[in-house]
Parts: structure tokens; C-alpha cells; sequence
């Protein structure tokens, strides 16, 4: 579906540093629709901050967003810094409720393309159903910035039935991955300049805070640990895990979802899928015997379709997670140093 | 994935190692020249897998670890030239120079750019005219015909501002070296599948014959290493030394002609020093004279000392299955991917980095 909202006419079509002097410019550009796009009563103040009544058990989380190309299959910028907020606040098991919103913007940015990134940025909150309140735009000049920069940051009320914290995670646990791994790196690399191919991979960004929230309703503390495993894709973030509950983690190779195209797309530029970033995906860690019924339930949640278990918690080699591949073979999941680079042959 | 599930089959893997157990009656070391397949034998935890009484020996065929640190430290120095676009496939970049890699000339600035095609750097230099562009070609005989192709096109199109600054090495005379080696114990080779793609099987008859060997042309599915392998000791044990191909499905007795055709074109055989091993005679390609405006170590004047290799990486060793990573000193210790002392501990095809981080035997 492509979303829309009319842009508004404006007298200057690239963003220059005045749109982030503070003063006339600043505000024409948020005055032609900014506010209005993202409107609620708490925005609507235009204070220098908001006002927001807090009360119970909160999570607040921030990320900042610099992805190259800032369009790519399957979403943009806007709705990758709403989602990834929201993202990580379910992940602390709360409902995601309000975010600030802060641009740096590179001289000469089109404003058409601030505009698509506004929309979406609306659209996703919808769909999270989450408020931006507070905000802030700078510009910085051409060359020193790579087009647009987002920050969020967000706060979420814990929900009564959550209890997440690593140190929940008992041996025998299983490991729930709630779809195909490794979607979202392949789509940026489909369009990054040099490594472009052809495919139908789009970004799997979404907002997960309402499979997440139905979860915690009917399941409760028997989910002990969520977390989304975006840079550094489902091998770091499990080799966190293990080396912070010094318990072992067996995952298995068979079990691991992965979109033909995706994995297709994986072999060709031998990256490893485990260690590819994603969006709209999540790692659970859940009671052993409870696992089958939370996976049933997840398969049923369009965001959780391709859910599968992975692996189980066990007490043997603490801290190491230990891959059993394709034809039976073991070995072990570390963290790479840096970024994956595609293999020369 | 069709073409690649059927290659990782558990029950047929299974089966070869039931094979393998059912043949092998002593010790026999096999190596296996390619970097992508001590990558598949690690990734998929094959090596554990095997009978005791088969070492496998991780082979000099990882490009990235035998690419001259001199040849690093010019690209790093072309990179950082005012109006220079380097490109460079991806696993290059965090191999360390004497000074510094490329990611770190990246870093200070350098357009330092990953590409997947070298007909990708041609046009980079068409669509940037007032650069200079500079592809860093290196690998061995498989990826010389694209390199190569990349110089006809670049001739064709007239461009003055491209330019390959070429590493490629031979794989046949780097199986005669290992074995010439007095510390080496090689008892057969999986000859590099992909590299016979293009150059075909020929150039290895009169090594099997000469030395003795057998030499099964092999993939890179676990299948097909675990088949490679079985062939290799299935020879060993009848004290057979023949050239087999497992690869047949890909790999042409004659090779891909018309590829080869290519390589002729632009490339001439010479000389070449392989990283931590020396000077192997007639081991690499460099582009020919017709050709000298697309070489940039004519190009540009890039003379750069020699620097010493940090002397305690004994990648040359490892290379030649003289030692295995574990049994160097600074393995895991001073050398790690995050701090490679020397080339094999960088990309995931160099036997320190594969062992390092698919074989638990260190921590992370």
C-alpha cells in the first residue's frame, strides 16, 4: 500500500542551513505541515518540551537511524526510526505511548523526500499507535551529513504481566525467533551502490508492540526475555545473551527461518544470514513446556507467520553458543569484529 | 535453495562419513587448497566430524591472505591520493597493511569503495570522469576473468581514468611449493573447484604424476567436500595418485575457454610473492605491456619500501599445513580478528579466522 498525504506548496524545494537557524525558515518548514502531520495535544503545546504524567513502572529508550540508502525496498528512514524505538521499548516488555523526534538534516536535502519521510513517520506512529511530543530539526551542511539522521527516543508503561530480564532464563528454555532472519540487511544491501542485484527482498520493518503486548496478555512471565536482534543480526545478539546469563545456548541450523530469495541473496555474496541485520523481528526466550503453546499462538499474528523455535538454553558450555549446522556438524556462534563483508569468491 | 539444499543433505552426509570411517585404515593429511572450503569445512563443523585418523591441512588459497603486504600498503597509498576512487572487493578491506588497511584509509577519508563487480569500477570511472578510479584486483585464476574483462572494457570505452592495481595468483604452483616444502606432509589435495571452472582440469595430471599425489577437483557444498574427501582416501588407501572431479556438475575437463581467452588477453604469466610464504617462480598473472595504461603500478609512481612482516605471524606455516593456528603462540592471544598480526586471521576464508571463530576453541 503507498501511503500519501499531499505535500503542501512551499517556496523552496531543498532544505538549506536556514531551515535549521531557529528562526523564520525553521519555522515555515515546520508551520507548512510538520506539526500538523504529526499532530496530538501534547505536540500541539509547542512548548520547549512536553508535559507528561507519568506514573508506574516506565521504559524509555533512545536510537538513533543513519541507513544508506535512506529509501529502500519495503520503507524508509521515517518509519525505520518509529519502529525501532517502539521495537525496543516492547522489547522491554512495555506499550510504547510517547516518542521525541529529532532531524539532522544535510544541506540540500529535497524537501519532497522530507516529506515522504514525514509521512511515514505519521503512518507509523498510527499503526504503533504512539505519539511524537517533543522534536527538534538541524541542518548541517552539504557534505557533512549523509542526507537525513533521525533520532527517537521513547517512553512506555510496563505492562502488568511483563516481568523481562535476562536473569528469568532457566536451562531448558526455548528460543523463539518470530520470523525469517536476515530480510532487512539483504534489502539495504539490494540497493546499496556497487552491491546492487536484483530481487523482490523488502525490508521487514514493522512495529511489534502489539504482537508483543498480546503475548504478554496471554502468556505473562513465562516470557522471560525479549530482544530484537538488529545490527549484528540473531548470532550476536544470542552470543550476548549466553556470555550475560553464563548459560549455553544450542541453536539449530534446520530450524532457523530464511526467505529462499534472502538466503539465495546470502550465498551469493557468502554472508552469513545469522549475523545480517533485521527490523521487524524478534528473539524470545521462554518457559521449555510452554514454548509449543507461545509459538502456536505466534504463528497466528501476521508478524509472527514464520515464527519458529531455534534452540534451548542448556547448562553445558556456558557462555558459547553452539550452531548445529545442516548435516549435523557443530560449531561455535561468535561475534564478528566488525561489519560482514562480502567474500571475494 | 535449489542447487544448494540438495548439497546439504544430513542423511547422504551421513552416508560419506560412514564411507569415509569404512575405508580409511591410517593416517592420511589431505589439504584443501581453497579458502572457501576450510570455510565449508568449518562453518559446517566437518572437521569434527571425521575419523581421527584424517587431518585436514587448510591450503594457501584464501586470496585475502596471500595478497603482498607491500601491494596492500600501495593500495592504502593510491587510496589516500587526492582524487582517487579505490574499489576493492569486501573482504580486502580490514587486511592489515604495514601501516594500516583500507577501512582504516576509509576512515581518514579515502574513497575507499566495496564492490561485488569489478565492471562496477568501470563505471564508477565513466560516471566519474574528473576521478581517477583504481580497482584492487586480486584472487586467483577465478576471479582473473572478470578483472580482465574489466580492462577490455574500460580499452573499449576509451577511459583514461581506470586503472587495476592486479594481485593474482596461480593455484597449480602453489600445490608444487607446498609439496617441495621438506616439512611437508600432504598425502592428497582437493584441488580448488571454482578456479578449475574456468581453468579446467589439465594443469594438475602432471603434478599427481610427478609427485605422486591424488588430486580430486572439489566443491564447496558439505556434500561435496565430504565426497572430495572420500575420493582422496579411497585413492590413498589403493595407493592410487590420479586427477578425479567431484565438481563435474560446474567443472569442464578444458575448463571455460572463452574465460581463459580473456585472461590471455590481458594478463601475462611472471613471477609473484605470496604473503608469508615468498616468491613463488611463474605463480601469478600481471597485466601486459598492451595493457599498461590500465596498470596502476605503471600508472602511478608507487614505489614503497618493503616493510618486515610482524615477526611473530607464522602464516607461512600455516599455509603450507607445516602448523595449525592452535599451534601458534599469539593464536587468540596477541592475534585475534579484532587485531590480526598477520593476513590469515582476517577474512573468514583465512584458516586463523575460520578456526578462531567456528571451532570453540578459543572464546570470543
Amino acid at each position: 500500500m503507498q501511503l500519501q498525504c499531499p505535500m503542501p506548496k512551499l517556496d523552496f524545494d531543498v532544505i538549506t542551513l536556514g531551515h535549521g537557524s531557529g528562526g523564520l525558515l525553521t519555522n515555515k518548514l515546520l508551520d507548512s505541515g510538520v506539526f500538523d502531520l504529526l499532530s496530538n495535544p501534547i505536540l500541539d503545546q509547542r512548548h520547549d518540551g512536553a508535559f507528561l504524567d507519568l506514573k508506574g513502572k516506565t521504559a524509555f529508550s533512545t536510537d538513533s537511524f543513519l541507513v544508506s540508502p535512506i529509501f529502500f525496498p519495503g520503507g524508509n528512514i521515517g518509519e525505520l526510526a518509529v519502529n525501532g524505538t517502539v521495537n525496543d521499548l516492547a522489547m522491554c516488555g512495555a506499550i510504547p505511548q510517547h516518542l521525541s523526534l529529532s532531524f539532522i538534516l544535510e544541506e540540500g536535502l529535497k524537501v519532497s523526500e522530507f516529506w515522504d519521510i514525514l509521512v511515514a513517520i505519521k503512518f507509523a506512529c498510527e499503526q504503533a499507535g504512539v505519539q511524537v511530543v517533543t522534536g527538534d530539526t538541524k541542518v548541517v551542511e552539504k557534505g557533512k551529513g549523509d542526507k537525513v539522521f533521525i533520532n527517537t527516543s521513547g517512553l512506555g508503561k510496563i505492562h502488568p504481566k511483563a516481568n523481562i530480564s535476562a536473569s528469568n532464563i532457566q536451562p531448558g528454555d526455548k528460543i523463539i525467533v518470530s520470523g525469517q532472519v536476515a530480510t532487512h540487511g539483504m534489502a539495504i544491501m539490494s540497493v546499496r551502490e556497487g552491491l546492487e542485484f536484483d530481487s523482490e527482498i523488502q525490508s521487514d520493518t514493522t512495529n511489534l508492540n502489539h504482537t508483543i503486548i498480546s503475548l504478554l496478555q496471554d502468556y505473562g512471565s513465562d516470557i522471560h526475555l525479549l530482544t530484537d536482534p538488529t545490527r549484528g543480526g540473531v548470532a550476536t545478539v544470542l552470543k550476548e545473551t549466553a556470555q550475560s546469563i553464563k548459560m549455553g545456548i544450542d541453536i539449530f541450523q534446520k530450524d532457523i527461518p530464511i526467505n529462499n530469495q534472502v538466503g539465495s541473496a546470502c550465498e551469493l555474496l557468502g554472508l552469513d544470514p545469522l549475523y545480517v541485520a533485521n527490523e521487524g523481528l524478534f528473539l524470545a526466550f521462554v518457559e521449555g513446556d510452554k514454548a509449543e503453546d507461545i509459538l502456536s499462538t505466534l504463528k497466528k499474528d501476521e508478524n509472527g507467520k514464520h515464527a519458529q523455535i531455534i534452540g534451548t538454553v542448556t547448562m553445558e558450555h556456558p557462555s558459547q553458543v553452539i550452531l548445529e549446522s545442516a548435516i549435523g556438524g557443530k560449531r561455535v556462534v561468535s561475534m564478528l569484529p566488525g561489519e560482514q563483508l562480502p567474500r571475494i569468491c | 535453495m535449489k542447487y544448494l539444499s540438495e548439497y546439504r543433505d544430513p542423511e547422504l552426509a551421513k552416508k560419506y562419513l560412514e564411507e569415509i570411517k569404512n575405508t580409511v585404515s591410517r593416517p592420511w593429511s589431505i589439504m584443501e587448497v581453497c579458502g572457501g572450503q576450510t570455510h565449508s569445512l568449518v562453518k559446517n563443523g566437518i572437521i569434527e566430524m571425521l575419523p581421527k585418523e584424517i587431518t585436514m591441512i587448510h591450503g594457501p588459497g584464501c586470496p585475502v591472505c596471500v595478497t603482498p603486504l607491500n601491494l596492500i600498503d600501495k593500495a592504502v597509498h593510491l587510496a589516500l591520493e587526492e582524487g582517487v576512487i579505490l574499489c576493492s572487493f569486501g573482504d580486502m578491506l580490514r587486511v592489515p597493511g604495514s601501516e594500516k588497511s583500507l577501512l582504516e584509509a576509509k576512515a581518514e577519508g579515502a574513497d575507499v569503495r566495496i564492490l561485488y563487480s569489478p565492471l562496477e569500477a568501470v563505471k564508477i570511472a565513466e560516471d566519474n570522469p574528473e576521478r581517477q578510479v583504481v580497482f584492487f584486483a586480486v584472487g586467483f585464476e577465478t576471479t582473473a576473468p572478470a578483472n580482465a574483462l574489466s580492462v577490455i572494457h574500460a580499452h573499449r570505452k576509451g577511459l583514461k581514468n581506470y586503472s587495476i592495481l592486479a594481485s593474482h595468483v596461480l593455484v597449480p604452483p602453489a600445490i608444487k611449493a607446498v609439496i617441495d616444502d621438506e616439512e611437508s606432509r600432504i598425502d592428497g589435495f582437493l584441488a580448488a573447484g571454482h578456479v578449475c571452472t574456468i581453468m579446467g582440469n589439465t594443469e594438475y595430471y602432471p603434478i599427481s604424476t610427478d609427485y605422486k599425489v591424488p588430486i580430486v577437483v572439489t566443491g564447496f557444498e558439505p556434500l561435496d567436500v565430504l565426497q572430495g574427501i572420500l575420493m582422496v582416501v579411497r585413492q590413498l588407501e589403493q595407493s592410487k595418485s590420479e586427477v578425479e572431479n567431484q565438481y563435474a556438475r560446474i567443472v569442464r575437463e578444458n575448463g571455460n575457454v572463452e574465460a581463459q581467452k580473456v585472461i590471455h588477453e590481458v594478463f601475462e604469466i611472471r613471477n609473484q610473492m605470496w604473503r608469508g610464504i615468498g616468491e613463488i617462480p611463474m605463480s601469478g598473472y600481471g597485466v601486459k605491456g598492451k595493457y599498461s595504461d590500465f596498470d596502476a603500478t605503471k600508472k602511478y609512481d608507487v614505489s614503497i619500501e618493503e616493510a618486515p612482516e610482524n615477526p611473530e605471524c607464522i602464516s607461512g606455516q600455516i599455509m603450507k599445513g607445516i602448523k595449525k593456528p592452535f599451534e601458534c603462540p599469539q593464536f587468540g592471544k596477541k592475534c585475534k580478528p579484532s587485531n590480526p598480526l598477520g593476513a590469515p586471521m582476517v577474512s573468514s576464508e583465512g584458516a586463523c579466522a575460520a578456526y578462531y571463530h567456528f571451532s570453540g576453541l578459543v572464546e570470543a
